[in-house]
């Protein structure tokens, strides 16, 4: 689609932009006259489902987004929340699935590098990255290159700017095959008075480009983040943005050396449609117009045309509304880390973009219409039929549950992340205090006792079942697996990803994810403060598991006094929280045992959750218990395996009088459940609590020796048991 | 005790190893950035580590031709500690302070672990604290820790006593199992023939605080505080 702006505009070309012929019509009214090529790119990036939400908003706008830790909900860069003592903690997380799909390496870790900008741009210093990864099934041809890819990408890009990479899931689905999810988080850490804004203001103040120059790569990614993929998919690698992580570092250091200052009105990290999008939007927001001259762009390429200029994604920019006259004082900041800083023009009062190259208007399009005014669409959609529940007496146990725990611990789902994580730095900054392969990770506040809990979270085998307890449970484990640190849940982001939303049926599912998490987050207190929506994943018509991945963020006051997974020295007794229903439908026993991915989800109580959850962080506060952990895929009894590997330490599980089947007790996936360690005498307390709450708890074993035991019979060594638990990934990637 | 760090563009260690010696001093060192030519009267010079220019090609190539380094030469030479982690070892070998080289680990994957070395020295200004030696856990966190040198230099290094460190079991065995990178002769840190400047691969600066989950990298910075007052 090399372009230049006498080309004619015919309908193939328009259909080619992606853009329907109502949106055409659109345009031409909008213009009162045809667009050229140019006008006609920026369109049809801002247009794009990827940009302007256009299939999403509709629902998108009964998230709950309020709270009084809320400073900036979404609408922004990324989303604002108080952590008072005059900070707060930006965050957000965002989809590079299709990129990541053509090329793992660089479509990871250009995912990686937005989502940085995108908090940076803020004014925050990037303090952790977390990320939400969905392969295909193990035995398909290319998962192993993908994990490989993308791991490193993402590797390569945090390691090298020296962001800490604390965690994040991975799971495999045969839905995924043909297309990947890559969903990169990151929080960041800042001056409540000292946060930035997309914004222009007023006419008459310079606009600026800094960063790296601009290049012909990604141009269209906005686009192709917009459409289903083919089997010509692989021949949109130019599409693909390469990320350099070295210049990203510059680019932070640089923007919070200037941010220090009193020169920036507004800032903006060009990321999908890059100029185009980032003027658009910073005019936008303040209701001026905006003119660029791109003979002053940077480019790295020679003889780019206006089109090209205005759709690149080349990575590593940034563009910025000065205060007039600190031009001088921020171009000698960025020339010292040795980036470009060019001034590319300036906002005016006309309400219009105006965009001049060698002394022609390449492009005069009215801005709000562009930016706020993008088409609406509320799609058909059908509910998702209700699955069938299946009971815990209709599930067979086809072997030992000791045999069980072994398979469940070995496959896929459950096995340790360890061959991941190790290959990104998660220690850098030297404030990782919870590792990865906990319930959330934990970093300190720098020069403080403060801890920022963190987390990523979905299990779309529920979405897919039942959307909305689904999108309950999605935001309930993140609220869960903060808790079980001991912190505060604050506030979530969310990347929710789906098929196409012109089928009926996926629009259900997205609906339906989108009440449940609603009701979720308005229950439990945990606003959505940023995200972002990836529609399209399907290959060849066939779509992804619905995946509305959460990314939950909370506060420990005093991250000395957090909880973790391991058995501790002084735990001897272990205490389930939560209710016992023996819940199989759609659990990782009925898929492992039985090959069955049947039957509802586990219902999510949202009260009862609240107040277990409750309960929890009491309990950790007061120092009853410091060994607490979710109960999640696989149940009490992988639960309590964690628990014991993390430790070194074993344990009996007592299945208890529960009047259920033995392995429905150990292997079900009921909700808002949490096991905790402690001593006898801490044990008994804690049973006292729960009763004078309501909260249904009871004795759930004895900790120590060497072994993993069920009513102390049918023991498993916790050398089997770690072998075996380690062992899944690395032997698959080495293609043992 | 003066100590200045060298902060290179890409440099991202730099504060977390201030905090560290800082810590030890009981207040943070000067940072300097790699454009300075000159640096002023110190005891310790400290090259961080990080991804000093991007490291895309050899990693701390271009770093050892920055303006600050041929004073850091200088001093090296004069006696002055000069102590380099990680990038900061890499950035000594290019520079010609310490011989042999780091390569691709040998599994060509980035490693962020802890692992176990054994101290092989300790009547250096850097290892004083370290009593009788010992085995410390100390976190590694490299693509390119794979030190490596000519038969008669290794040889060399191990007459003259100048490792450092070595890669062992908790034991402090050091057998193939415990060598995370592949080095040669499990070597996670070397001297210069003074004994006064020193590399390494691990980061001590990462576990000199308990809430990370260690100490064993504290003594570091204490024994060059206790030998350099």
């Amino acid at each position: 689609m090399s372009a230049t702006a006498t080309a004619e505009i015919t309908p193939d070309l328009v259909a080619e932009h992606g853009l329907s012929v109502e949106e055409y019509q659109r345009i031409c009214a909008i213009l009162e006259r045809e667009p050229n090529i140019t006008e006609l790119g920026v369109f049809s990036v801002m247009w794009s489902e990827h940009c302007s939400y256009k299939s999403s908003r509709v629902w998108l706008k009964d998230f709950p987004t309020t709270g009084p830790q809320v400073i900036c909900g979404p609408g922004e860069n990324a989303g604002v929340v108080d952590i008072g003592d005059g900070q707060a903690v930006i965050f957000k997380m965002e989809s590079h699935n299709h990129p990541s799909y053509i090329e793992p390496y660089q479509g990871a870790a250009t995912g990686v590098g937005g989502i940085m900008r995108d908090v940076f741009t803020m004014g925050a210093r990037p303090i952790a990255l977390m990320n939400a990864l969905r392969f295909g099934d193990p035995s398909h041809e290319k998962t192993r290159h993908l994990v490989s890819g993308v791991v490193s990408g993402i590797g390569g890009y945090g390691n090298c700017v020296g962001v800490p990479t604390v965690g994040g899931e991975v799971n495999f689905d045969p839905s995924y095959n043909g297309n990947i999810l890559v969903n990169a988080m990151c929080v960041g850490l800042a001056d409540t008075d000292n946060i930035f804004y997309a914004v222009a203001e007023s006419a008459d103040k310079p606009v600026i480009y800094v960063g790296s120059k601009t290049g012909r790569d990604g141009i269209h990614g906005a686009t192709m983040a917009s459409a289903e993929f083919a089997e010509d998919s692989e021949e949109k690698r130019p599409t693909v943005q390469v990320g350099d992580p070295f210049t990203e570092k510059l680019l932070i250091e640089a923007c919070l050396e200037l941010m220090a200052e009193d020169a920036i009105i507004g800032i903006q990290d060009m990321g999908a449609a890059g100029l185009t999008s980032s003027s658009v939007e910073m005019a936008g927001k303040s209701g001026v117009g905006i003119e660029l001259n791109l003979d002053h762009v940077p480019c790295r390429e020679d003889a780019m045309t206006a089109y090209e200029m205005l759709l690149s994604e080349s990575q590593e920019r940034m563009l910025m509304v000065l205060r007039p006259g600190h031009e001088d004082a921020a171009r000698a900041i960025f020339e010292k880390w040795g980036l470009d800083f060019a001034v590319i023009g300036k906002t005016t009062d006309t309400g219009r973009l105006v965009v001049t190259h060698q002394g022609r208007i390449e492009a005069d399009i009215p801005v709000l219409p562009v930016s706020s005014e993008a088409p609406l669409y509320n799609r058909p959609w059908s509910e998702t039929p209700a699955p069938p529940e299946i009971a815990p007496e209709d599930v067979d146990m086809p072997m030992s549950a000791g045999e069980a725990l072994v398979k469940l611990m070995g496959s896929p789902d459950l096995c340790s992340r360890r061959w991941v994580w190790e290959q990104y730095d998660h220690m850098v900054m030297a404030d990782t205090v919870a590792r990865p392969g906990g319930d959330a990770a934990v970093v300190r506040v720098h020069g403080t006792d403060k801890g920022i809990a963190i987390t990523t979270d979905v299990t779309p085998r529920y979405v897919d079942a039942d959307p909305a307890e689904g999108g309950k449970q999605a935001v309930a484990e993140a609220w869960r697996n903060l808790t079980a640190t001991g912190a505060l849940p604050l506030a979530i982001t969310d990347c929710l990803n789906f098929g196409s939303p012109e089928r009926p049926e996926i629009m259900g599912q997205f609906v339906g994810a989108v009440k449940g998490m609603s009701e979720a987050c308005l229950v439990l207190a945990f606003p959505v403060v940023s995200g972002n929506v990836s529609f399209y994943n399907e290959t060849n018509g066939k779509g992804i598991l619905p995946t509305p991945a959460v990314g939950g963020v909370g506060l420990l006051d005093d991250a000395t006094k957090r909880a973790s997974i391991d058995l501790k020295p002084g735990d001897d007794t272990l205490v389930l929280i939560g209710p016992e229903r023996g819940h199989l439908g759609q659990s990782l026993f009925l898929r492992e045992m039985h090959e069955r991915s049947e039957g509802a989800p586990p219902p999510v109580d949202l009260d009862g959750e609240k107040a277990a959850g409750d309960l929890i962080r009491a309990l950790i506060a007061e120092g009853i218990t410091s060994t607490v952990h979710d109960c999640s895929d696989g149940g009490l009894y992988v639960a309590v395996a964690e628990m014991a590997l993390a430790g070194g330490r074993g344990a009996d599980i007592l299945a208890g009088d529960t009047g259920l089947p033995t392995h429905a007790v150990l292997f079900g996936e009921d909700q808002g459940r949490y096991v905790i360690a402690c001593s006898q005498t801490n044990a008994e307390a804690v049973l006292t609590r729960a009763a004078e709450a309501a909260i249904p708890a009871r004795m759930a074993g004895t900790v120590g020796g060497g072994a993993l035991t069920n009513d102390g019979k049918d023991p498993i060594s916790l050398k089997e048991l770690s072998a075996v638990h380690a062992g899944w990934l690395p032997g698959y990637m080495d293609g043992v | 005790m003066k100590a200045h760090v060298i902060v290179f563009p890409g440099s991202n260690c730099d504060r977390d190893v201030a905090v560290s010696l800082g810590e030890a001093m009981g207040r943070p060192p000067e940072m300097l950035w790699h454009g300075e030519t000159e640096i002023p009267e110190t005891d310790l010079i400290v090259l961080p580590g990080g991804f000093s220019y991007g490291d895309y090609l050899r990693c701390g190539a271009i770093a050892a031709k920055s303006p600050i380094m041929r004073d850091v030469v200088k001093k090296a030479e004069a006696g002055t500690r000069v102590l380099g982690i990680c990038n900061g070892f890499q950035v000594l070998t290019e520079a010609g302070l310490l011989p042999g080289v780091l390569m691709q680990n040998a599994s060509l994957k980035y490693i962020c672990r802890d692992v176990m070395i054994r101290v092989e020295r300790t009547d250096t200004a850097f290892a004083g604290k370290y009593g009788n030696g010992g085995v410390l856990r100390i976190p590694i966190a490299h693509h390119e820790g794979n030190y490596n040198a000519d038969d008669d230099t290794l040889d060399r290094l191990e007459g003259d006593g100048r490792v450092a460190f070595r890669y062992c079991t908790a034991d402090g065995d050091p057998s193939a199992e415990a060598n995370p990178n592949g080095s040669a002769r499990n070597i996670a840190g070397i001297y210069n023939e003074a004994g006064t400047v020193l590399g390494l691969m691990p980061h001590p600066e990462r576990l000199a605080d308990p809430e990370l989950g260690g100490t064993d990298g504290s003594p570091m910075f204490t024994s060059l505080v206790e030998a350099l007052q």
